[in-house]
């Protein structure tokens, strides 16, 4: 039960969106796959702090070496904020996807201005990356594709 | 036999003295930044001519030192010495940013008595027990004893105090250092910065944890609490073995004390700076030396 709401909670927004963040993971044909970690932020362009819109990681994962353990890997989201995010984060934390399209909703509550949205993904036994785009809130819209850990990312209304 | 013991610990007394000019003193953390606690890093120490690469002398753990995030000191653990690196670990056990290191302060020179040059040579005990510099048969009074005909190698002391009162020619440098790492589990925090307002120090502008390729870092240096303008401070990645190049960058601090770094490339960098000055604390001393070196780890975008 728990797990399904931090599934949901990325998506939970939905009715009141001020736009929807479509990640795509890409299929990977390796020997050994693990879904990968992945974080998405924004930042406004004019400087300020960043704000976290979705972590996925493995939640499920405790003991001495729980899944928060590898999220330093994403190591520009680590940087920008998510070392100071409290994790599990409600509304933010989730579990790792599977390769496929996954729709996130954008928060409503986002001041109107010029953002950069990035999003970072790192692998266990493989690559990472990160992608950006301009975000404006009032109009979300544009497309950028991956070329190793993530594929299309798009923001649409 | 004996003249060889001598030259050897006259060769230690200048390495003292001019640190870091044939081989590098190195600690080399696996990761210095942590997502949580507790965790462990794990860490390689050695005396190299190229980073990090061990092939001279281990660095002894037990000199080891470890300053927690909230003040206390914490400890090593696993602590082993090998012929030409040692290791040992560190349980990060509370949250922020930890410093690891080593402190050296010494003390050496030369003076006269009589008009035979006797050196003054503390720290690491050149030649062992029984050797030269093994002060316990050798008083205060010593000087004054058979004086050596010219030629005849340098006459030792291990400590200030053994200098006699009727010294003359008195040239005793102190010697300050400390070697350095830094490691964060989860946000960082800046209490292992604190400068101390004695002898040379590094306070970052930039968190340590900040330092990415492409990006300038400010490191601030301070000599006594003050701005050290115009020091020099190297910068060399490890790695030499795969590339021509030293890789070295010179920077010099600007009135401010602080050195701006532009990284050329992530990975782990070895940092060092020293100060020479006529500010000697000790009596008898007549001048001092001070050196800082850290490792530090700079990620990629």
């Amino acid at each position: 039960m728990k797990k399904t709401s931090l599934l949901l909670a990325g998506l939970a927004a939905a009715p009141a969106s001020a736009g929807t963040l479509t990640i795509t993971i890409p299929q990977l044909k390796v020997a050994e796959y693990h879904r990968p970690y992945v974080a998405a932020w924004i930042e406004p362009v004019g400087g300020g702090e960043a704000r976290t819109l979705l972590s996925w990681y493995d939640v499920k994962k405790t003991g001495a070496e729980p899944g928060t353990k590898w999220l330093h890997d994403l190591r520009t989201w680590w940087r920008k904020g998510g070392r100071s995010l409290k994790q599990p984060a409600d509304g933010i934390t989730g579990a790792t996807r599977a390769p496929g399209t996954h729709k996130i909703a954008l928060p409503t509550n986002l001041k109107p201005g010029q953002y950069t949205l990035y999003v970072e993904a790192a692998r266990e036994q493989g690559g990472r990356e990160i992608i950006s785009l301009p975000l404006n809130v009032a109009a979300p819209n544009g497309s950028v594709s991956g070329k190793t850990e993530l594929g299309v990312v798009t923001l649409s209304r | 036999m004996r003249l060889k013991t001598c030259l050897i610990a006259a060769a230690a007394l200048i390495a003292v003295a001019t640190p870091g000019l044939a081989h590098r003193n190195w600690l080399l953390p696996s990761a210095t930044i942590f997502s949580s606690t507790p965790e462990t890093v794990a860490v390689d120490a050695a005396e190299s001519t190229d980073l990090f690469f061990p092939d001279h002398r281990a660095l002894g753990v037990e000199r080891i030192k470890v300053w927690a995030p909230d003040g206390s000191e914490g400890k090593i653990q696993n602590g082993s010495n090998g012929r030409v690196r040692s290791t040992f670990e560190v349980q990060l056990d509370k949250p922020g940013t930890w410093r690891i290191g080593m402190v050296q302060n010494g003390i050496g020179g030369t003076f006269k008595v009589d008009g035979v040059e006797w050196r003054l040579f503390s720290g690491r005990r050149p030649g062992g027990a029984g050797g030269p510099g093994a002060g316990a048969g050798r008083g205060p009074g010593a000087p004054g004893g058979p004086s050596g005909a010219g030629g005849e190698p340098p006459r030792f002391v291990s400590s200030i105090d053994e200098i006699p009162a009727n010294a003359t020619d008195i040239r005793i440098t102190e010697t300050s250092g400390s070697n350095n790492i830094y490691v964060t589990a989860g946000e960082p925090t800046d209490t292992v910065f604190t400068p101390t307002g004695k002898g040379l120090e590094m306070v970052p502008v930039t968190h340590l944890t900040e330092l990415v390729k492409g990006e300038p870092a400010r490191l601030k240096f301070l000599v006594d609490g003050k701005p050290a303008a115009g020091l020099k401070v190297s910068v060399l990645p490890g790695g030499k073995r795969y590339r021509d190049s030293d890789g070295a960058i010179e920077i010099m601090t600007g009135a401010d004390g602080v050195a701006t770094i532009d990284w050329p490339e992530a990975g782990m960098f070895w940092l060092n700076t020293s100060f020479a000055d006529n500010k000697a604390t000790m009596p008898k001393a007549t001048g001092r030396r001070m050196s800082y070196t850290a490792t530090l780890e700079v990620m990629a975008p």
